[in-house]
């Protein structure tokens, strides 16, 4: 009796030794976004693109390292700093190496000092921080370090993106620059002042303007000026309501140049601007979705849709964070010493199914790819948003974009 | 100057948009003396129900059923939550009515999900009416004028000039007297609710589509319908229009208009200071108009809190 007790005691003791070592062989990425609050939307919306990355990309195919599996991990941040470090620790807890975060450059600053000051404290359990969108240029500036990897272009590098594009249109004369009472809209402002005296000398400013974020019930007034200013082109970072606030007053009031915008697709945004915002409606983006660029975008994107019918593509950089991780997995050999795969991953070319070229620049951490002009429109779209018929269709490319400026970076390497 | 004209039309289009909810939250308050915090609620469900019925039935439709259903939800809300809550006095019927908007919030996200909706306006209003030197002035706008004109009329005839309204006017002063003469007190109170609510419906219909149908539309509107009801007068009428005209007008100028404080300041006789840089009031001296156009109702009801507490027509003093 005593015998079948030890051995009962002792082959459950192996099932649970067996099980976890099953699960220690998955390569966990912890995903630090919001899941609650208002922007719960964007933040869910970006998790499900990044375990249909996982999944499709890597785990489908066989996983990396022959067999290892990927496994994405959410961690609702509810968009605070505070709250976001919390998670870090717990997810570093959990033995977890990857960190992906990307909905605000202020939880971003936070994480990337948090995990700065672990890994210098911590080598064994040390930690690397995939940025998939906070686009501070900070980040890979001053406050750049060894363990952060951007994925997306930062603001300076999509204005400069822009102000090409604008520099090149003879027509545009006047430029009205409005955004959201806060740093990232001042930035924006800033950066399209300077860029824009710098490339067009002879293109007049006719109005640069900041108005509270998210207290806004009424943008007609702020449009009538833009209107009455006769500007031919406008530039705004804002997103969110208002975004659509700041859209629909505008074209309501009979604006018919472009709105060049940040973040003016997916979330409802783009099915609510429908009709309207044809022809107006600008936006500028890492990734095309339409026209389809390669085969595998488009089976891609058929996979999601049989998935998720409601979600959208929006952000097809989660889709080359996830695939240029598995890349430096397999070149560092390992997924446990993020130091390797932190080397492997600077300097590193991805070919990206969204038809660019991606460089992670090794002196910043910065990637570099194309950066598109895209148009909202329902015409030729493929792969529309929001369930509606209307999508963003790419309008112009500036290749490998923002690949000379210079960073202040100075990385410390272990 | 023809922008002005451009700013007095859309001030008016806010204000009025704001009176439809403040009217029937300074009606029930007059009448039960309860502060419906859920009542931006009502609003946001008007929107989402609109939209919802828009779609099947179409905008004219929607105008019709989406009202009645949000009104009649209003006066369930009152026979058997806000009733049963009363005898326990004011504070527990503030925080079940607390409670109730965030329940709608939740529900609404629940049931629409947390993205914007595509509600717009209907094709037969989808036209520019007029333009003043270049500004467009959409019908939808002459139209959203007109319905809340219309709605102001027919609630003023009906308080003041028929048999239900002075009913309704002697249960606020004397509800024991008026139960004494045999009506059902209960059941006006539970008709002024559904109608209050009714109202915020009807503009949360109208509304939708011009400033956006979103789960944050609630929070956005909420606080300053209050802000509205203090100005006027709690319980006033003709102080609720009288403030929400003041507010729309007051904010759309203060946007249309960048006025810089250092002009201000430099006007009344202080001058620049010449370091900027390391001046304590620095963001004091580089704000305009614009970037606080939309906190100035509150100034405004702060300063009438101080000098006239009763609001400007409000009959209650302590």
């Amino acid at each position: 009796m005593k015998n079948i007790t030890k051995l009962g005691a002792v082959s459950a003791l192996s099932l649970i030794i067996g099980a976890s070592a099953a699960f220690a062989e998955n390569i966990k990425i912890a995903f630090i976004d919001p899941l609650s609050g208002p922007f719960a939307s964007t933040g869910t919306n970006g998790l499900h693109q990044f375990e249909f990355a996982a999944d499709y990309m890597v785990n489908q195919n066989g996983g990396v390292l022959g067999g290892t599996n990927f496994e994405v991990v959410g961690f609702d941040n509810k968009t605070s700093p505070k709250e976001s470090l919390i998670q870090l620790q717990v997810a570093i807890d959990q033995g977890i190496r990857y960190v992906v975060q990307g909905n605000g450059s202020s939880v971003a600053l936070a994480l990337t000092g948090a995990i700065e000051k672990h890994n210098s404290r911590n080598p064994d359990s040390r930690v690397l921080f995939l940025n998939y969108a906070a686009v501070d240029p900070a980040l890979t500036n001053e406050e750049c370090n060894f363990w952060h990897f951007r994925f997306d272009a930062n603001a300076d590098m999509k204005m400069d993106a822009l102000t090409d594009v604008m520099a090149a249109d003879e027509s545009i004369k006047n430029v009205y620059v409005i955004g959201q009472d806060y740093s990232f809209g001042k930035a924006v402002a800033d950066a399209a002042v300077s860029m824009l005296g710098a490339k067009r000398p002879d293109i007049t400013i006719v109005g640069n303007e900041l108005h509270p974020i998210g207290k806004v019930r009424d943008f007609t007034p702020y449009a009538r000026k833009i209107i009455a200013s006769e500007a031919d082109a406008v530039i705004t970072g804002n997103w969110g309501a208002d975004m659509l606030g700041l859209g629909k007053s505008i074209i309501e009031n009979g604006f018919t140049g472009p709105i060049y915008t940040y973040y003016a697709a997916g979330s409802g945004i783009t099915a609510a601007f429908g009709e309207t915002g044809k022809g107006v409606i600008r936006l500028i983006s890492e990734g095309i979705v339409n026209p389809p660029p390669t085969p595998e975008a488009s089976a891609f994107y058929e996979a999601f849709k049989a998935k998720y019918p409601d979600g959208n593509i929006d952000q097809t950089r989660i889709s080359n964070t996830i695939g240029m991780l598995a890349q430096a997995i397999e070149a560092a050999g390992t997924g446990d010493d993020v130091v390797k795969v932190a080397q492997a991953l600077e300097g590193m070319e991805y070919q990206s199914i969204w038809g660019s070229k991606v460089l992670m620049r090794a002196e910043d951490h910065q990637a570099i790819q194309n950066i598109n002009i895209l148009a909202h429109t329902d015409e030729g779209v493929t792969f529309p948003f929001d369930g509606s018929t209307f999508g963003v269709v790419s309008e112009a490319t500036i290749e490998m974009a923002s690949a000379d400026t210079p960073t202040t970076c100075e990385m410390e390497r272990p | 100057m023809d922008l002005v004209l451009v700013n007095l039309i859309d001030g008016l289009v806010f204000g009025l948009l704001l009176f439809m909810l403040s009217s029937g939250l300074t009606l029930i308050f007059s009448m039960m003396g309860v502060l419906n915090f859920a009542h931006a609620s009502f609003y946001m469900l008007g929107a989402y129900f609109g939209y919802q019925i828009s779609v099947a039935l179409g905008f004219w439709m929607a105008l019709l059923i989406a009202p009645v259903i949000i009104g009649v939800l209003g006066a369930g809300v009152e026979r058997y939550g806000l009733r049963r809550v009363h005898q326990y006095g004011h504070v527990p019927e503030l925080i079940f009515t607390f409670g109730l908007a965030l329940l709608i919030e939740e529900l609404v996200q629940f049931i629409w999900g947390r993205n914007q909706m595509p509600y717009s306006v209907p094709e037969v209003l989808n036209f520019t009416a007029f333009s003043i030197s270049g500004n467009f002035i959409p019908a939808y706008k002459i139209f959203m004028i007109f319905i809340s004109i219309g709605i102001f009329l027919g609630l003023l005839y009906i308080l003041t000039k028929t048999r239900v309204g002075m009913i309704i006017q002697a249960a606020l002063s004397y509800p024991r007297t008026v139960e004494a003469l045999g009506h059902n007190v209960p059941l006006i109170f539970m008709g002024v609710f559904g109608v209050g609510t009714a109202l915020a419906g009807v503009a949360g219909v109208i509304a939708g589509p011009v400033l956006g149908t979103f789960p944050g539309m609630a929070f956005v509107l909420g606080a300053i319908v209050f802000v509205t009801i203090v100005i006027g007068g709690l319980g006033s009428l003709w102080g609720a229009l009288v403030a929400s005209l003041l507010i729309g007008w007051m904010t759309t100028f203060a946007k249309a208009y960048t006025i810089r404080f250092e002009d201000i300041l430099n006007f009344i006789g202080v001058s620049t200071p010449e370091n900027m840089d390391d001046n304590l009031f620095r963001d004091f001296w580089s704000l305009t108009s614009p970037q606080i156009a939309d906190i100035l109702p509150y100034i405004l009801m702060v300063a009438i809190l101080i000098f006239r507490p009763a609001g400007l027509f409000g009959k209650r003093t302590k």
